[in-house]
């Protein structure tokens, strides 16, 4: 059975870093602000140079919005486990009472809480600044949201699980996963224009069913609801993968002393 | 019932055994010593107590507690300090304090944290970051830690490593208060002969992952006909094999 106290201290340590210093708060909003207004003006010139028909500002402006909310997602889990790493903590902090299932839930729980704080500062800038018709959206945007959080949450979870298994210098596996996977997702375009391998790896991601739903909405096609329930299923089956991968690299780390010796980064 | 009971515990690194057959317990009340050279495998015993790694062979019980299959429970009753694992640098003293206090579910924290800052000596370090205190302050954080959940069974990896000699008696010194004032037994490591005779109420020789020899620090060294403690000691790293038969 999971305690409180154990999250409630993972949650308490992340803010107590992310109170006090401007290195961890700013990254929280600063980048998905910045690709926001950037993504923001891009739309504003080609919807002056392209027939007047076409609104690019929820296509691009909202993918835009949507991508950086999985991203910011996924590095909620990996900055909260990387502080760790960092700071050398892992002995101190795996020879206590603490779970595993624990601290992983104060990681997805503070990756709630940073996520939120960079998908308020980015509706707030889409909306205000660039008009994204946000409320279009409706009801789909729970799943959407939901979807992509249970995303990058297993994404999360799983990049950790390989800076575990391969060392602190493994952290920089992490960072590009967002990179690797946008092109297979879908993000700005329809999954029809890749080719027939990469259609393949897109119907694996989750979001790439978030961002064909989120065109059929802009275009006014019908809402395929049994898509977004299977890359919920999709999302739901990627998590229990990347948490039975975690506990799988901490019993092997348990096992080779990797944990006790973890800056060694080469015991196997 | 003893605060640690190791029955028959190995670890093996593919054809390197780090500890071998080890067995022994710890009473509350007493400070046993694990004594040894470099590589005799008194920190992977250490860590094994600590579940941070898994042995090849053999039972460790805290307080009746299966360190396997009654993890929790028996990490609840222990805690360490090590000069290796410092306590994160970019939190405050009271930060870390009361990170920890919450993972050990420590009851009535903020008082607690108030009395291990005072018996350590720490108070006035109190908002100040870990990672800029002095070594020897850093290693008075590590023990306030440990002390925090009122342990059954505290292991100290060479607590005193650091420390000037003055603050090494006064850490001692609450140590030892510590043993007498609470249910708690003791695993101590030290390259300090003297700090261990001073300390320790039993001390265990490891050499290539045995126990080699077992008894009280005071005597031991004249049961195998050497001097003092650190004459022991360096028989024991130089030429283990001829002390089987030496004594008693």
């Amino acid at each position: 059975m999971m305690r409180t106290r154990p999250i409630a201290a993972i949650l308490l340590r992340r803010f107590y870093l992310v109170r006090t210093s401007p290195a961890r708060l700013l990254p929280l909003f600063v980048w998905s602000a910045v690709d926001i207004v950037l993504w923001g003006f891009i739309t504003r010139y080609l919807n002056v140079v392209t027939a007047p028909q076409i609104d690019f500002v929820g296509v691009l402006v909202g993918a835009v919005l949507f991508w950086n909310f999985f991203t910011r997602v996924m590095f909620g889990v990996t900055t909260t486990f990387l502080e760790d790493v960092w700071s050398r903590n892992f002995l101190n902090l795996f020879a206590t009472p603490l779970s595993i299932a624990e601290y992983l839930t104060g990681l997805v729980i503070s990756s709630i809480a940073t996520s939120t704080i960079g998908l308020a500062v980015m509706l707030v800038l889409a909306v205000a600044l660039f008009g994204l018709p946000f409320l279009v959206f409706g009801l789909a945007l729970i799943p959407f949201l939901l979807v992509l959080f249970l995303f990058g949450i297993a994404l999360g979870v799983f990049a950790i699980a390989m800076v575990l298994r391969y060392g602190p210098a493994a952290e920089w596996f992490a960072w590009p996963i967002p990179a690797v996977l946008s092109p297979f997702a879908a993000v700005f375009y329809p999954v029809a224009i890749l080719p027939t391998w990469m259609q393949y790896v897109a119907r694996l991601l989750p979001p790439s069913y978030v961002f064909e739903s989120m065109r059929a909405i802009l275009a006014d096609a019908p809402l395929v609801w049994t898509d977004l329930l299977w890359a919920f299923s999709l999302a739901g089956l990627h998590i229990l993968l990347a948490c039975g991968l975690f506990i799988r690299v901490y019993r092997h780390a348990v096992r080779t002393g990797l944990l006790a010796r973890y800056t060694a980064e080469t015991i196997n | 019932m003893k605060a640690l009971s190791l029955v028959n515990l190995r670890k093996v690194y593919g054809d390197t055994m780090a500890v071998d057959g080890v067995s022994f317990h710890v009473d509350y009340g007493q400070v046993v010593g694990l004594l040894g050279p470099n590589g005799a495998g008194k920190t992977t015993i250490i860590n094994m107590i600590l579940s941070v790694l898994e042995p090849t062979a053999g039972m460790i019980r805290i307080e009746n507690c299966d360190t396997v299959s009654q993890r929790r429970r028996a990490l609840e009753r222990t805690n360490f300090a090590a000069v290796y694992a410092p306590l994160p640098g970019n939190l405050t003293v009271y930060q870390n304090l009361r990170v920890f206090g919450l993972i050990y579910g420590v009851c009535d924290l903020a008082a607690r944290i108030e009395e291990v800052l005072e018996k350590f000596d720490i108070a006035q370090f109190r908002n100040t970051k870990c990672g800029v205190l002095s070594s020897g302050e850093q290693t008075r954080v590590g023990l306030a830690k440990a002390l925090l959940n009122r342990p059954r069974l505290l292991l100290l990896d060479e607590p005193t490593a650091s420390l000037d000699p003055a603050t090494a008696r006064d850490i001692r010194t609450t140590i030892r208060r510590f043993v007498a004032d609470e249910t708690v037994g003791i695993l101590w490591t030290s390259h300090n002969m003297a700090e261990v005779e001073s300390v320790c109420d039993r001390v265990l020789f490891l050499s290539r992952g045995r126990v080699l020899l077992e008894g009280d620090p005071r005597t031991l060294p004249a049961d195998y006909g050497r001097d003092n403690l650190e004459e022991l000691f360096i028989a024991v790293a130089r030429e283990p094999l001829t002390l089987g038969g030496n004594g008693r």
